[in-house]
């Protein structure tokens, strides 16, 4: 299996390291697509340079990222595009191993279930076989690498590649089930854009899973161990977040970092829903609209923490893919991490209604973003509302696009239990609905 | 007012009698006096005399040293007594100054391109201390509601000019007060002052109703404070640029509505004397108009124990000759300004039109009529300039028809213009709506010496400029900014600050590129015209442009208005404000018809994102049992009031 994996590296490297090289780069780094007011390289350079002019990054809207970020690219500036590169196979290699180990725990699972012949007869069809879960870790590792979202965003060197490296370090660290670890990358991840906070629900539950704690409010060895992990997580960001105030020495870039992702001021169009949105909006109901759409992030985490505790990775690819699509500066950098783990549900797609309508929409809009952006920046022959349309379309095809995996693994999960043929009372084929 | 009058009359009685009894011992003072100005002016007019000798034939030399002599005796005379008394001959050189003390000046200066530019200077000076004293109540010549804004406010120094128009520095040379197009305040506070922000949204309030302009959109968003482009000009030592506020509105249009208020602090109104001609009618009619009113405490007498207060109201206009003419080269006070001039302000001590006619000595340029005997020089912007003078203080210059109507008749309008040492442009490059590079070029046409200048540039918050894209560059080599102190924006509350010092090698042009992305606003924060685009306001240069006469360092010394409002600290070199053209930049829009419908289908998509997926947390799969038919429904209900079982 190394030397695919192997091979799969070299091929994403040479192909980033072709595009760095090329003319494209610059041009693709300005696309709005890819890089947002949180990521951009361009600001990046510009906090560097405000720091060599003695000012704080922070005392201007133009830098957002964290001080950790901004003392990394200080040593690190002349080897950007080795980082960038870097940070997208560290990515890629974690989720790697992670869906390896994640898989051999599924098969297990599956194993046990077999012997205690829990799975009704006819559900054969949908056990899974190690043959076609053998390439499966590859194949995340190829959807994560050779994503053209991937390969704009590293070449972009959009600052996005590095907290999917650090969300793609928590994953593989959780499912390896070291409990510190966990805690420290999803701190990190919390740190460099809040968002991430909402995946301690599935490291929790992954976790105890792991180590045989029941999900029960009554039982002490529960609130125990989520006193434990919530003292390492709030240990590690209070650290982390006392080091960025002495590396520049003031509490500035909270407001300037948090205070933007949260009340987003800037509205630089990108394939969100937030910016024409508040562009558009009254101000009066602003602040209204603006908790609306901050809740609606973190206000999944709840209902599909309960529904899905027994899934727990499944349940960290949802809340990745209700974080793109919701949060308020996505880019496509932030697809591709959800993406990369569309080949671990393989087994679902005999569930999945409309794939080929949204993987042409989502292929469409892929396209139509430049053109209608040249259309409306350019060419001046379209207006903002042509852009705003693909935004649209395209977040309605990423909306199906997941719950259509969610509809598929929770009727796998009620065939697991309750046959796959099923029969009405009369006797005739019955068909599945929900009710 | 008539008791008032003559309590007034009375006190100057007093005085007139103070004066005769100490009139022993000043007549020494003021004779060392005169022999000081003597001294202090001899030389210049020696050395004057030298270059005219050199560059001329020596026959001319007999018509300028007779007019030179005639000209030293009035300003000897007038030099001595500066009171506003009628007959200045009669009255004693050894009067005290009345507290407050009223000049008008008027400058017209042929341009090269066959353009005149006429430049306004009133002067209000007033001995008093609206820090020290806490109540100032009684005004004679200083404009009531100016003061009470300078004591109220805590203000040290307050400049503020209104322009229509943009003054071509290649064409035009250099302005004796340069500004910006649109609005500029600028205004130093009292070091004592504590809440300087609070206390400039106030004061801009009030300007904006004392002068009827829009100096209310002045707020933190484009008011910035440079910490090294503007020095206070008057007297004091305070440079903590604190308490300097610095603010420009580009897109002010400027009209009759700012004039009439501004015609209104003078003391004599537009009644009398040169204000006279302010018709806007005429004024507005031009290539160019500027009107600007500046505050300053300045010295009282060499010695600088006490200061006063300088009011300067000054108005420049260049009038076109293709707008207004038909043709003929020909101007004169009434075609300029519809009328003519009949009498000085009786209450201004001095009352002068200069006219330029450095590049006229042999008469080839024009004429001009009635011709005055007078002559004058004055060192300005570098450069030895010589005017007629026309005195109207005195009855003679109003001749036998008893009105002025100057006339300059063009001969020839070729020429060439001295090129401005120091001028600079400025443009927006790059297309689309996303980024765009804003280029400034700094042109030093000095032969051979190479000077530094300051560069001011202010840059509201939604054109994002990149600090790191900043390039200097003078001939094709990169130019590293000796000094740069940079602000960045902060979105929706304070714009871009960006000074710097760049040394201009001679002959020379420097281009500054600096690259931004423009930002896309609410849809309420877009001007009413919002295709029409933003203003950026002009970026101002300040340099010590070295000169090629002697600069007139003595600040004390009379010297007509238009040559000393700078103060030049070195013999060297002196002080030029440049500005560059204001910019346009177009920022994308949003479509401003439908918020409504952004609104409705952005929820409707988060409503589809949300109805997904609380169809599937809240509902369960069951196998679907076909409903029953209508009929049968109601079949079975029927059958279940008869109580039969349902079919």
């Amino acid at each position: 299996m190394a030397a695919p994996l192997t091979l799969l590296l070299l091929v994403a490297v040479t192909v980033r390291a072709a595009l760095f090289r090329s003319s494209l780069s610059e041009l693709i780094s300005e696309r709005v697509e890819v890089v947002s007011p949180l990521t951009a390289w361009k600001r990046v350079i510009e906090g560097l340079a405000l720091l060599d002019l003695g000012v704080s990054p922070y005392s201007g809207d133009v830098f957002h990222e964290t001080p950790l970020t901004i003392y990394l690219f200080h040593f690190l500036v002349d080897y950007a595009e080795v980082t960038f590169m870097l940070a997208d196979v560290i990515t890629a290699v974690a989720l790697y191993m992670a869906v390896k180990d994640y898989n051999k725990q599924v098969f297990r699972k599956q194993k046990f279930a077999l012997e205690a012949d829990r799975y009704p007869l006819d559900c054969l069809e949908l056990i899974r076989s190690p043959k076609e879960m053998y390439y499966i870790p590859l194949k995340v590792a190829m959807f994560y690498l050779l994503n053209p979202f991937t390969i704009l965003s590293c070449v972009a060197k959009s600052t996005c590649g590095l907290n999917n490296a650090i969300i793609a370090l928590f994953i593989l660290s959780t499912i390896k089930g070291n409990v510190l670890l966990s805690a420290i990358f999803l701190s990190l991840a919390t740190y460099q854009s809040i968002y991430p906070l909402t995946l301690c629900a599935p490291a929790l539950l992954y976790l105890m899973q792991r180590q045989y704690i029941p999900v029960n409010f009554r039982r002490a060895s529960f609130w125990w161990f989520i006193v434990q992990y919530a003292f390492m997580y709030l240990g590690s960001l209070f650290v982390i977040i006392c080091l960025s105030f002495f590396l520049l020495g003031s509490w500035d870039y909270l407001p300037s970092v948090y205070g933007f992702i949260l009340s987003v001021p800037d509205l630089t169009p990108n394939i969100g829903l937030f910016w024409y949105f508040f562009a558009e909006m009254f101000e009066h109901f602003r602040l209204f609209f603006l908790c609306v759409f901050q809740i609606n992030v973190f206000f999944y985490t709840i209902p599909l923490s309960i529904k899905l505790k027994e899934h727990p990775v499944f349940l960290i690819f949802m809340q990745l893919a209700v974080i793109s699509i919701f949060k308020s500066y996505p880019t496509v950098g932030d697809i591709s991490l959800y993406m990369a783990f569309l080949p671990v549900w393989s087994h679902l797609h005999r569930f999945l209604r409309n794939i080929f309508l949204v993987s042409c929409v989502l292929l469409a809009c892929s396209a139509l973003f430049p053109v209608l952006w040249h259309l409306w920046i350019y060419a001046g022959s379209a207006n903002s509302n042509f852009y705003y349309a693909i935004t649209l379309l395209f977040n309605v095809a990423q909306i199906l696009l997941v719950s259509d995996y969610f509809y598929a693994f929770l009727r796998r999960e009620h065939h697991l239990t309750y046959g796959l043929y099923l029969k009405r009372k009369d006797g005739s084929e019955a068909t599945l609905v929900l009710k | 007012m008539a008791a008032h009058r003559c309590s007034f009359s009375a006190v100057l009685f007093a005085l007139w009698g103070l004066s005769l009894l100490t009139v022993a011992r000043g007549q020494e003072a003021t004779l060392e006096g005169n022999d000081r100005t003597a001294v202090v002016d001899n030389p210049e007019s020696v050395a004057g005399a030298a270059e005219q000798a050199a560059g001329q034939p020596a026959a001319e030399d007999r018509r300028w040293e007779a007019t030179a002599v005639e000209e030293v005796s009035p300003t000897e005379a007038g030099g001595g007594s500066d009171s506003p008394a009628p007959k200045p001959a009669a009255s004693p050189p050894s009067v005290p100054r009345p507290k407050d003390d009223f000049q008008e000046e008027l400058v017209i200066r042929p341009l090269h391109s066959g353009d005149i530019y006429t430049s306004f200077q009133f002067r209000t000076l007033w001995e008093t201390d609206f820090t020290r004293e806490n109540k100032v109540s009684h005004y004679r010549l200083f404009p009531k509601s100016l003061g009470q804004v300078i004591s109220k406010f805590s203000v040290r120094e307050l400049h503020i000019s209104f322009t229509q128009g943009y003054w071509r520095t290649m064409q035009w040379g250099q302005p004796y007060l340069p500004s910006p197009p649109g609005a500029e305040l600028w205004v130093w506070f009292q070091d004592s002052l504590t809440d300087v922000d609070g206390t400039w949204k106030e004061l801009t309030n009030v300007l904006s109703g004392i002068f009827c302009a829009s100096l209310n959109f002045i707020d933190s968003t484009n008011t910035v404070q440079p910490s090294a482009s503007f020095k206070p000009l008057g007297i004091g030592n305070v440079t903590d640029h604190r308490f300097l506020r610095y603010a420009t509105l580009p897109r002010e249009i400027v009209c009759t509505e700012n004039l009439t208020p501004w015609k209104k602090l003078l003391p004599c109104g537009s009644k009398a004397g040169l204000a006279v001609l302010l018709k806007s009618e005429k004024l507005f009619h031009s290539s160019f108009h500027s009107q600007a009113v500046h505050i300053r405490p300045v010295c009282k007498d060499d010695q600088c124990k006490t200061t006063s207060w300088e009011l300067r109201q000054t108005l420049n206009v260049v009038f076109d000759l293709h707008n207004s003419g038909q043709g003929k080269n020909e101007w004169s006070l009434f075609k300029m300004f519809s009328r003519t001039l009949t009498e000085a302000c009786p209450v201004a001590s001095s009352s002068k039109i200069y006219i330029d006619i450095t590049d006229n000595s042999q008469g080839e340029q024009f004429e001009l009529s009635p011709a005055t005997p007078l002559l004058s020089q004055a060192v300005v912007l570098g450069d030895r300039r010589t005017f007629s003078v026309y005195d109207l203080t005195q009855q003679i210059t109003f001749g036998t028809m008893r009105s002025l109507n100057l006339l300059i008749r063009g001969k020839s309008s070729q020429g060439d213009m001295l090129r401005p040492l120091l001028h600079a442009e400025r443009y927006v490059a790059g297309y689309g709506l996303q980024t765009g590079e804003i280029h400034t070029l700094m042109y030093n046409n000095h032969p051979y010496r190479s000077f530094p200048v300051l560069l001011l540039d202010s840059v509201p918050w939604y054109l994002r400029l990149y600090i790191h894209t900043l390039t200097v560059t003078s001939k094709g080599k990169d130019n590293k900014p000796s000094y740069i102190h940079y602000q960045p924006s902060k979105d929706r509350v304070r714009p871009h600050l960006l000074e710097m010092l760049v040394q201009l090698p001679p002959n020379s042009v420097t281009e500054v590129t600096l690259q931004f992305e423009r930002a896309l606003l609410k849809w309420t924060e877009y001007t009413p015209d919002p295709n029409h685009g933003f203003y950026v306001g002009s970026s101002v240069i300040s340099s010590l442009v070295p000169s090629i006469v002697a600069m007139d360092t003595n600040n004390s010394r009379e010297r007509p208005l238009f040559s000393s409002f700078f103060p030049s600290k070195e013999e060297s070199s002196y002080f030029v404000r440049v500005y560059t053209e204001p910019l346009l930049v177009n920022l994308p829009t949003p479509d401003f018809s439908m918020p409504y419908n952004v609104i409705c289908l952005t929820c409707t998509v988060v409503a589809v994102g949300y109805g997904s997926l609380y169809n599937l947390l809240t509902r369960s799969f069951q196998i679907e049992e076909p409903s029953p038919g209508l009929a049968k429904r109601i079949a079975n209900i029927i059958r279940k009031m008869r109580g039969v079982p349902p079919l």
